[in-house]
């Protein structure tokens, strides 16, 4: 193997599937994971890639991704802690007061 | 690439795991596995930093802090599989395969090359050639997520405070209040009865009996109750029942079941169904 094709093409696999998880799932919390997992995948194509170019660069991204996702998580548990506190429930369904 | 091709179909298989187990802390225990595998992953791809970045922050940090809120919220019928729009879940998938679909078709029709490697960037250390770059091209940036990181961090206490807007409850004037209840609604003045404990599990997901057989609702805990794992004593008093019967006879024979597992509890001497315990507990109720 020649180049990096494998490790892209398993982040767009691991995206995808982070996709259907947001679309499928009603918990938040795992919601919330399947959110992580998307960032994950998009970590590990910018390693790849940083490899694949010889170049760091991509590996401060996926860095400074991180450092972003640790603070939506914080802020994000922070949401549904607050949520569940006022309606009792963690499902994205029961969360409709906007909608109507 | 050995590494890739044991830890790929791995990390697949978790990651699919988290769009079908119903549990939410099975779906963390799954990513904690995806996660894991992607650190080694970027230890193969020549980046140990990040390695330890994603052990400690993902698995170390992020996860435990999925895993304490999940205590927190608790389960609750969010869990559940059923979905509220019709179709929803077919168009999900439909919609997820395409999207891998395309990426990798995108993917495949480029050529990318032979890889540099990172051999050159990496002399003299990743960590050290990171600094390097993070602070002079990118410090700008990384004096920027400090400002994110303390916005979240007053962002995640503003929201997780709960302003108390009432008096805090002292002893007495819960005392007050249950004796108003007693007085207005003749609630029961006493503490909640206990729960009926079979010495098969010293568990407290039984509920005791009433002296007509039914169970007590108030003597198990709401939450047992919520998660759906409390157990019948008339299906435990039969298992009892089989013991009995095969020492010869019940005491003082009754008819239904749940009478049944009410006169079990007065077989307290009985080695086979447990001593004390049991039948003293339900003999408190009676």
């Amino acid at each position: 193997m020649t180049d990096v094709t494998p490790y892209v093409v398993l982040s767009a696999i691991l995206f995808s599937i982070g996709c259907v998880g947001v679309l499928t799932r009603r918990n938040a919390i795992v919601v919330f994971m399947c959110v992580e997992l998307m960032l994950n995948a998009c970590n590990l194509a910018l390693v790849a890639f940083a490899k694949q170019h010889g170049n760091l660069d991509g590996q401060i991204a996926a860095f400074f991704v991180m450092v972003v996702a640790a603070a939506e998580v914080v802020v994000g548990l922070a949401i549904i802690m607050t949520i569940f506190r006022t309606r009792r429930s963690a499902s994205v369904d029961d969360a409709s007061l906007l909608k109507y | 690439m050995t590494a890739f091709w044991i830890l790929a179909p791995v990390m697949v298989i978790a990651a699919l795991g988290i769009l079908v187990v119903r549990k939410a802390v099975h779906a963390a225990l799954l990513l904690a596995v995806v996660m894991i595998s992607l650190a080694v992953l970027y230890a193969v791809l020549e980046a140990p930093f990040l390695f330890a970045v994603q052990i400690i922050v993902y698995t170390g940090a992020i996860l435990m802090l999925f895993l304490f809120v999940m205590m927190i919220v608790g389960v609750d019928a969010s869990d559940s599989v059923v979905e509220t729009i019709r179709g929803q879940r077919a168009m999900a998938v439909v919609l997820g395969v395409g999207l891998a679909v395309v990426l990798i078709a995108g993917v495949g029709q480029l050529t990318l090359g032979t890889v540099v490697g990172l051999d050159a960037a990496n002399e003299g250390g990743n960590i050290e050639a990171l600094a390097n770059i993070l602070f002079s091209r990118y410090v700008f940036v990384f004096e920027t997520t400090s400002a994110l990181l303390i916005t979240a961090a007053v962002g995640a206490m503003v929201l997780a405070h709960r302003e108390r807007t009432g008096p805090r409850p002292t002893q007495a004037s819960l005392a007050a209040q249950r004796v108003r209840g007693y007085a207005e609604r003749g609630e029961h003045l006493g503490p909640l009865p206990a729960p009926g404990v079979y010495a098969r599990h010293n568990a407290v997901d039984t509920p005791a009996l009433l002296p007509d057989g039914t169970p007590a609702e108030s003597s198990v805990s709401r939450t047992l109750a919520a998660r759906g794992t409390i157990r019948n004593a008339p299906d435990l008093a039969d298992d009892i029942e089989d013991v009995q019967r095969s020492l010869g006879g019940l005491p003082g024979g009754s008819g239904t079941p749940a009478d049944t597992s009410a006169g079990s509890g007065h077989n307290t001497e009985n080695p086979s169904t447990g001593t004390g315990g049991p039948g003293t507990d339900e003999e408190a109720h009676r």
